[in-house]
């Protein structure tokens, strides 16, 4: 039967297509299309074997036959499946065996310190999934799967079609401050985070938990503005279990192009959250011999992150040579009270309750890296990067933080922690890259660790496009 | 320095009121259907190009300029099949604008509407850079840009209905020009029927099919990976008995192993535009196939 006989025969049964929207006038011409197209190209197939059983033979390769495709056939539920990626990661790393790095004159972020072990070790797993839900919404999630456990990373909704260039995102994300938080490891340019992602928000990154709004300007330049509110419980800040928002966010990117071969982007992102007694490892003044306690820190915790990415590609063709230049600055304010708590006896901190308030504790820090990465030849590209943090200003009073806790240690140092590093990397195709890196690690007063790390980046299945 | 505060103030207006303008804002992800878009809408459409043709398609990004672009087009010209499944998808989405999203009158997929050649039978990224749609490379057989331009005016007519009708005339006048056009190449064309080409990359299939040309080898032993030295040595002793005629690249294809194989093999290397931009001749879709067909004759004598 003739395509065309069967529309009108479907058209003659079903007289809820005599009202037909315009959507679905147009999904019936589509699909007449389609059926049209599948006979043209059987027949098309069929000609051309005959074609080449009537050609001589030759070193020819076969010509080109059409099969129908071997993707799920639509109709089959299976064609609904969200589309899934899996990335494998893992390295081999040798450094020096420190017990419990740090960041001298940090408070240490609480969290795993993945690709932090020495010899061969297997990084996280990440399991992504997303599709669309309808036509209003479109869903994500990716899990980090890492021994006996299963990380949630992100799992958001986020809308289609707003209009207007608006979107809205609500779930668990990563926040868009900065420039390098909204990537996950495998998009990264060196096998770690940067020392400033660290020391802000620990090597997983600052994620939400929330809703983020953001708005494109209908200008030819880019330009974004974007909110985020979410329950803040990320280290700067911690879960205060409370009912409103525990941290808010706000950025605003601008971006453009200069000819053909240059395009660029730059930022500036403000965070603001809070924490209650938010742990470190610290030494008291104990006469019988230093303890470990806990200082706590409690307070506001707020952030600007200024932000650029410049790249170059002759002729905006990045597939022989390309350059990256990257960069970003932080300068981070916390206001709020130092307590110490112990429960060994004799212990300063152990005070009448098992903890010992400090006083007001306030300090300003800042930082950044620059990186710059560059590809020579196709396929292979060399990086090196540059990460420096200040110890900055931190008022407390000495007399009584000092009688309680130990002055020696890492969180009132004044030092300036450095580190520089170098890569060398090799993707024989978008979904492998093999990378080396050496960095002189001098993030940790009194430590020069020279690192070398062998890295194994490894796509499968749907892999989506890496934001700019 | 003292900045005249009216002139900002005036330039700023005038940059957020240009989209504003009344013609149709259309968005094409590369040149061919920029080209084809505005031989159909003339002055009553604001065409953009996404890419140029000296970029290789695959490997595009999504640049902010890219975002900020579509976030104000009222359609989207794509030539789907994959082909820009590495940056539009998230320029789509980044860009807040609900019209041309997937599915709606406002996102349109150029093969979709074509025959589709080498659908992969299998799905295996072994076998490099291959879509699961088939051969995305459709705009270099002029017979498919007749199809698209037809579905592409009833596309454009049904988002602008004001211009309908300059739509369809456009069409009209498209249609028989290249209805002629497409004699005349045929004509011009004959000798080439049958003759055995080596090509780089599968980005000429079309071409090599609408011209009855017969691609004995191809120098990317799988799409989208390069041929190293040892390849392209057995691939010459393979074709030594019975010489292609000509070797084949698109403009935007890295020079280095065509060049080498067609020094070797003693067979003239001819370098196609590919797409409207591809070389100084190819300035819109006519003189691209005019200089096309041209160049493929002149490295026959």
């Amino acid at each position: 039967m003739k395509p065309k006989t069967i529309a009108l025969a479907m058209l003659a049964i079903f007289p809820l297509v005599a009202t037909a929207s315009d959507n679905e006038i147009r999904s019936l011409r589509e699909e007449l299309q389609r059926m049209r197209a599948d006979y043209e190209r059987r027949i098309d197939a069929l000609e051309k074997r005959l074609a080449a059983a009537e050609a001589p033979a030759a070193v020819s390769l076969p010509p080109p036959v059409a099969i129908p495709p071997a993707a799920a056939a639509p109709g089959s539920a299976s064609g609904f499946n969200p589309e899934i990626s899996l990335t494998l990661q893992g390295q081999a790393k040798s450094m020096q065996d420190i017990p419990e790095r740090s960041i001298s004159g940090y408070w240490p972020a609480a969290g795993d310190h993945s690709g932090e072990k020495r010899g061969f070790s297997v990084d996280q797993t990440e399991l992504g999934f997303a599709a669309s839900i309808d036509p209003l919404f479109r869903g994500t999630a990716r899990f980090a799967v890492v021994d006996n456990q299963i990380d949630v990373e992100e799992a958001h909704f986020s809308t289609l079609g707003l209009g207007n260039g608006l979107a809205l995102k609500g779930g668990r994300f990563r926040s868009e401050i900065g420039y390098i938080n909204v990537q996950h490891p495998h998009e990264w340019d060196f096998a770690d985070a940067p020392l400033m992602s660290k020391a802000l928000f620990g090597a997983e990154g600052y994620r939400q938990d929330g809703l983020q709004l953001k708005w494109v300007a209908p200008t030819e330049l880019f330009l974004q503005f974007g909110a985020e509110i979410g329950r803040g419980d990320r280290y700067p800040g911690t879960d205060r279990n409370g009912t409103g928002p525990g941290a808010g966010a706000v950025f605003a990117k601008l971006g453009g192009d200069v000819g053909t071969s240059h395009a660029w982007e730059a930022g500036v992102s403000y965070l603001a959250t809070r924490a209650a007694d938010r742990p470190a490892h610290a030494q008291d003044t104990d006469p019988a011999g230093p303890n470990q306690v806990e200082a706590q820190f409690s307070g506001r915790s707020r952030a600007w992150i200024a932000d650029f990415v410049w790249k170059w590609a002759p002729d905006g063709n990045a597939r022989d040579r390309s350059f990256k230049l990257q960069g970003e600055a932080f300068r981070r304010s916390e206001d709020g009270t130092l307590a110490c708590s112990s429960g060994v006896a004799g212990s300063p901190c152990l005070g009448a309750t098992g903890v010992l308030a400090l006083g007001d504790y306030q300090t300003r820090q800042s930082g950044g890296y620059l990186q710059g990465v560059w590809q020579f030849v196709p396929h292979w590209r060399v990086g090196a990067r540059y990460d420096w943090l200040s110890p900055g200003t931190k008022h407390y009073d000495e007399a009584i933080v000092f009688a309680a806790l130990d002055p020696a240690g890492s969180l009132f140092s004044t030092y300036r922690p450095k580190r520089s590093s170098l890569m060398l990397d090799w993707s024989p195709s978008e979904y492998s890259r093999l990378r080396l890196q050496y960095a002189r690690d001098t993030a940790m007063a009194d430590v020069t660790d020279n690192q070398v790390t062998l890295q194994y980046i490894m796509s499968m299945g749907a892999h989506g496009a890496h934001k700019f | 320095m003292r900045i005249n505060s009216r002139l900002l103030v005036g330039g700023v207006l005038a940059v957020l009121a240009a989209p504003a303008l009344a013609a149709l804002n259309i968005f094409a992800t590369v040149p061919e259907w920029a080209a084809l878009a505005q031989e159909i809408g003339g002055d009553r459409v604001k065409v953009f190009a996404a890419t140029h043709a000296l970029q290789d398609p695959h490997r595009i990004e999504a640049k902010p300029s890219l975002i900020a672009r579509a976030r104000s087009a009222d359609l989207v010209v794509a030539t789907g099949a994959e082909l820009e499944v590495g940056w539009l998808p998230l320029v789509l989405r980044e860009s807040g604008n609900a019209r041309i999203q997937p599915g709606r009158p406002g996102h349109f997929e150029a093969a979709r509407l074509v025959v589709m050649l080498e659908v992969p039978a299998r799905l295996d990224r072994a076998d490099g850079d291959v879509h699961a749609e088939g051969n995305p490379h459709i705009q270099t057989d002029p017979r498919n840009i007749l199809k698209v331009a037809e579905a592409l005016a009833s596309r454009m007519a049904e988002l602008d209905a004001a211009n309908a009708a300059a739509f369809r005339d456009g069409l009209k006048a498209f249609a028989q020009r290249w209805q002629a056009n497409l004699a005349r190449w045929e004509k011009a064309a004959a000798p080439l029927k049958g003759q055995p080409v080596v090509v780089q990359h599968k980005s000429l299939t079309y071409l090599l099919h609408w011209l009855g040309l017969r691609e004995v080898a191809t120098l990317e032993p799988r799409p989208g990976v390069e041929a190293s030295a040892g390849q392209l040595g057995e691939l010459l002793q393979r074709v030594r008995k019975q010489p292609p005629r000509l070797v084949l690249r698109a403009a935007y294809e890295a020079p280095r192993a065509a060049e080498w194989f067609a020094g070797e093999a003693k067979v003239p290397l001819v370098i196609l535009p590919f797409t409207v931009g591809g070389d100084e001749a190819a300035r819109d879709l006519t003189t691209l196939f005019d200089d096309t067909v041209a160049r493929l004759l002149q490295g026959l004598k």
